[in-house]
């Protein structure tokens, strides 16, 4: 038994070995390692077809991975049995890059759908639970009745994080959170995610291309160049020499967004 | 996996008069022992006096457990007692303060409902829903007329290789299916006519009632169903997923008329497509009649042919291809029509495919009935 007050080194939530994704004769993946650590927010990075959304398919199940071990939660994934994948799944919430809301359902059922399958709760406290979600998310109390074709890109996005966060998870997955959104509705959603993992204790990973959510939420960042990834922080993969990575960090739109160098302020005419 | 959290109800507090109570919620308030949480705060009695809250021996919350613990709050609100609270443990505060400030709804009353009146107003709604649809499918048959009178006036505007693509997809692909149907449909009015025309000793006029029967009425009838079903359902599907997918706002925008570009073509290919299908059902009824009539009443197939000849005159056979063209047109007008009226999801393009087989099966039906009365009227 350790000491009460011995530092204790938590194991990462989810940990990546040697990841080799391919489809057909195209290597996506090439031996990925990552680690996220308990209570952190891991954005994920990458150009387009780098395989940000192949990665993160793989992390929740969707995709087997040719090679390599994904341990999350203390267990290896790809070896466990159906039942103890399911109790797995339940520790996690995914928010899928439209939403992916159930059409056929309101935004209250889809909410109330993942309680029903994983637990045995009465309707009523049910609804309760899935309608604290919908406060939680700052989504008005009558967007709950609504179905999804009626709601607005934002509020498709904020339901779908309702739903992620319908079986209070530990882990929370989001494809492009901010994808879509104007400027403001996406600065809200940061806010939003990021009180939530405080509050709630969360652990976030998040696929991203919004650099405002990279230097605002972001404690580490993961980029996926050349096959393989690089993890940092903001301030580390600034000084990374890697042609792309140095493009991304240093671009016009990483100045506009107050990240690499420095932007001279507007000075005002005399 | 923890212990479930638990909840103790004491008498006492900081006033400690007599009515006063201690709630002191401990453990793990968490979804996954909800049911036994939900359980014990039922228990709860709240009294008169002060009703205090100790949350400090929390160990583990989430939101599930925080909203339980504030419902009991609410509840014994509700019931008369003031609340207080004690602070649950520092880590837990961020979490019970923002499931505090979601806060409990608000109160609703739930609106009262009258079961004979609503199912009267549900009656009125869904009358006026059909005749409204009524409506609607009249308005669209008109502007697909003038669409098409502005295409007779400029015929390079029709989109011909569309044309000839829906004849292959409407018509020459539903061959086999058509084929198959009809020459059993075929096999089964001889064999079926053999055994009752037996009785009457009128066996040989089996041959009049296949070649009646099916140049008149199953022919036709049949393909109309089958067309219904093979190619109503793919218009609706195929303009409707365009309709999610916000192709048709990009037809529009780009000066194009869905009308022009999507329906019409559509149209003028199962006019064309389904007297063609009838014209090959009829030969395949006609045929599996005869095999059977060859088995079963000892004719040979030149016997058949002639007899078949006697019975049948060429307005037997027009009887029956001149509904073929206002059949496609009602199939093709609701299959389109319905698919242009998918909105938003694609659980809508399931809904209307299967209304738009419904309604265009329906519709030929109808339709059959009336011409049957028109020609008996005329004397056909």
């Amino acid at each position: 038994m350790a000491e009460w007050n011995e530092p204790v080194i938590l194991p990462p939530v989810i940990r990546l070995r040697g990841i080799v994704n391919r489809f057909g004769p195209q290597v996506v993946h090439d031996g990925v390692d990552l680690d996220v650590k308990r209570g952190e927010v891991m954005g994920i990075v990458g150009g387009s077809g780098t395989g940000k959304s192949v990665l993160l398919r793989t992390i929740i199940g969707l995709n087997r991975p040719a090679e390599g071990t994904i341990e999350i939660l203390g267990k290896s994934m790809l070896a466990l049995g159906e039942s103890e994948r399911r109790q797995i799944e339940e520790r996690w919430g995914v928010l899928f890059q439209n939403g992916a809301l159930f059409s056929s359902l309101t935004v209250v059922e889809n909410i109330e759908a993942p309680l029903k399958e994983h637990t045995r709760l009465p309707p009523d406290l049910r609804r309760e639970i899935a309608e604290l979600k919908i406060r939680l998310v700052g989504l008005a109390p009558e967007a709950g009745a609504k179905y999804p074709s009626e709601l607005s890109g934002g509020m498709k996005k904020r339901a779908g994080l309702a739903r992620a966060l319908a079986l209070d998870p530990e882990i929370l997955f989001l494809d492009e959170p901010t994808a879509g959104l104007d400027p403001i509705g996406a600065a809200e959603f940061d806010e939003l995610i990021q009180s939530l993992q405080q509050s709630l204790g969360l652990t976030v990973v998040m696929i991203t291309h919004d650099l405002d959510s990279l230097a605002a939420i972001c404690d580490r960042i993961a980029v996926l160049v050349d096959k393989k990834i690089k993890v940092g922080t903001l301030a580390e993969l600034q000084q990374d020499d890697h042609p792309w990575i140095k493009a991304y960090f240093h671009g016009p739109r990483a100045r506009a967004a107050g990240i690499g160098g420095t932007v001279p302020a507007p000075q005002p005419a005399n | 996996m923890t212990d479930a959290g638990w909840v103790k109800s004491e008498p006492g507090g900081a006033g400690a008069s007599a009515v006063d109570q201690v709630w002191q919620f401990g453990g793990a308030w968490t979804l996954s022992h909800a049911n036994a949480l939900d359980e014990a705060t039922a228990k709860l009695r709240p009294s008169a006096g002060v009703v205090t809250l100790d949350l400090s021996a929390l160990e583990t919350l989430d939101t599930a457990g925080a909203w339980m613990i504030l419902r009991a709050a609410s509840r014994a609100g509700a019931g008369g007692s003031k609340v207080d609270w004690v602070d649950p443990p520092e880590q837990l505060k961020p979490l019970f303060r923002r499931v505090f400030e979601a806060g409990p709804e608000p109160e609703e009353k739930p609106t009262r409902r009258v079961l004979f009146l609503d199912w009267l107003a549900d009656l009125g709604a869904a009358t006026e829903g059909v005749a409204q649809q009524a409506l609607d499918l009249i308005a669209f048959f008109g502007s697909l007329v003038e669409t098409l009178g502005r295409i007779i006036v400029k015929p390079k505007r029709l989109r011909w290789v569309s044309v000839v693509s829906h004849i292959e997809r409407t018509g020459l692909n539903a061959l086999p299916i058509v084929g198959m149907i009809s020459l059993l449909v075929g096999v089964v009015l001889a064999f079926q006519g053999a055994d009752q025309l037996r009785r009457f000793g009128a066996q040989v006029f089996t041959v009049n009632m296949v070649g009646i029967s099916v140049l008149r009425e199953m022919g036709i009838l049949l393909t109309a169903i089958v067309v219904a079903g093979r190619s109503g359902s793919a218009f609706t599907a195929e303009i409707g997923a365009m309709q999610v997918n916000e192709e048709v706002d990009a037809l529009r925008v780009t000066g194009l008329d869905p009308m022009e570009v999507l329906v019409a073509p559509r149209v003028i290919a199962l006019m064309i497509s389904l007297p063609l299908l009838t014209f090959f059902a009829d030969i395949m009824g006609l045929l599996g009649g005869g095999l059977m009539s060859i088995f079963l009443i000892d004719i040979s197939f030149g016997q058949y042919w002639r007899i078949l000849n006697n019975a049948v005159a060429i307005n037997t056979f027009l009887v029956g291809i001149v509904k073929a063209p206002v059949f496609a047109l009602l199939i093709a007008l609701v299959g389109c029509f319905e698919g242009l009226r998918v909105s938003g999801s694609a659980e809508s393009v399931g809904r209307l495919t299967t209304r738009s087989v419904v309604e265009g099966i329906f519709l030929v039906i109808i339709f059959d009935a009336f011409f049957s009365v028109l020609f008996s009227y005329l004397g056909f």
